[in-house]
């Protein structure tokens, strides 16, 4: 299905989310895809291994997530996980098994073309080993159709630092780049102080923000916080995405970043997914955020 | 805790080490009229998890570990600091405001860290 069907699909469906405009001069009249629109899926934080109270269906939410993807209508070019794949444990032989299960359950996704990078309970405790292991680099860029990629790692080193190695490599990256080039980049925890009472925060992200500034087409979309949360840094747009095992509450709403409960009424409440249609010429993402199961059973 | 990790925290303490760590903590001698507070991290906790500061006071942290390295960061006051097994970590503080502010561990340290937080309390 292409770009356009793809709209016209949604807005059929009635599935439009937040942000989605759909427009049309030629109301009826089909048009080729444009070559400079595309669409992705953005997953995080599904912390595979995790059991407790807010979650029953810990070991189905992560299966159901895949299913409701693998339902919409439309495929997207690629979907990247943005961290926190695996809940963190002290046991290296345990990290294994369960990055081995989540790779096994995420194999069933339609779309091959997956990107994933750690969060900080898939490479705090190890720097990054294990994740290397099974899922490769936690730190590259790719481009795809005119937008420059950059997944940037803030877990790895336990202390929520990019580090200035990183650092260095995002500069040369970058100097690579026009500074009109649109470019998203990806991370797990936030680049700026959202609230670091509650560690929602990357040490050093400052110092990757102002290498970003010049370039006047930034995006980032990051995960941590399990919920959607959108902020400017100047002209830098900032989209954390909700997560898939637990949501946490809005920043400094409650005493402690406990999870929020679960509510057997509305089951999945507060979890999901991200679709984000680019549009390449004007460096513009608009968003879709989809719930886990369309409809709960029962 | 595994080998593994224990290795590599190792290794972390020991860069951190190599790398100077004047440039990340404040090490003061402890004045006499400066009031103490001894502060000991463990996973997933810290002791005491409250304590209560006059505002404008001098006081002197001392931060240890039980267990692993660990972080203690006060982000309403700007102030944080490694805490490294094996070590005494003083830093000199001079609460300038009043209220209930939150110090957290910031340093990843496994399935509890998020809960690994306590409170200050400053009275005028």
């Amino acid at each position: 299905m292409n770009h356009f069907n793809r709209r016209e699909f949604l807005k059929l469906a009635g599935l439009g989310g937040v942000g989605v405009v759909f427009s049309s001069a030629l109301p009826g009249v089909a048009r080729a895809a444009a070559a400079d629109e595309f669409y992705f899926l953005q997953l995080s934080d599904t912390h595979w291994g995790f059991e407790g109270p807010p979650n029953p269906d810990a070991k189905g939410t992560l299966r159901k997530a895949v299913a409701s993807v693998n339902q919409l209508g439309y495929q997207p070019d690629f979907i990247v996980f943005t961290g926190d794949l695996t809940h963190t444990t002290d046991n290296p032989v345990e990290r294994r098994r369960r990055m081995t299960e989540f790779k096994q359950i995420v194999s069933d996704l339609k779309v091959k073309n997956v990107r994933y990078m750690p969060g900080e309970h898939d490479a705090s405790l190890d720097n990054g080993k294990a994740f290397k292991e099974f899922f490769g680099p936690t730190n590259y860029t790719f481009d795809h159709k005119g937008v420059h990629f950059i997944v940037l790692d803030n877990v790895s080193d336990p202390r929520a630092l990019i580090g200035d190695e990183q650092l260095a490599w995002l500069a040369a990256d970058l100097k690579q780049q026009h500074t009109n080039a649109p470019i998203v980049v990806f991370t797990h925890r936030p680049l700026f102080d959202l609230m670091p009472q509650w560690d929602w925060a990357t040490r050093d992200g400052a110092k990757a923000i102002e290498l970003l500034m010049p370039y006047q087409n930034v995006t980032v979309f990051y995960g941590h916080i399990h919920q959607e949360h959108h902020q400017m840094t100047g002209h830098i747009a900032h989209h954390a995405a909700k997560g898939l095992m637990f949501p946490l509450p809005a920043p400094g709403s409650q005493p402690n970043r406990t999870p929020l409960p679960w509510d057997p009424a509305q089951p999945y409440k507060g979890l999901g997914f991200r679709g984000i249609d680019a549009e390449v010429k004007d460096a513009e993402y608009k968003l879709t955020e989809y719930p886990v199961v369309k409809k709960v059973p029962g | 805790m595994s080998a593994s990790m224990k290795a590599v925290r190792s290794a972390l303490v020991a860069a951190m080490a190599m790398a100077g760590s004047a440039a990340i903590y404040t090490h003061v001698a402890a004045q006499p009229k400066e009031k103490v507070i001894k502060i000991v991290a463990k996973r997933f906790d810290y002791t005491p998890g409250n304590f209560t500061l006059k505002k404008g006071e001098p006081v002197i942290l001392e931060l240890t570990s039980a267990d692993v390295l660990m972080g203690f960061n006060l982000p309403d006051f700007n102030l944080r600091a490694d805490i490294i097994p094996g070590k005494v970590t003083r830093v000199r503080f001079v609460p300038d405001k009043t209220g209930t502010f939150t110090f957290l561990c910031d340093i990843f340290c496994g399935t509890g860290h998020e809960k690994m937080n306590g409170k200050l309390t400053v009275v005028g």
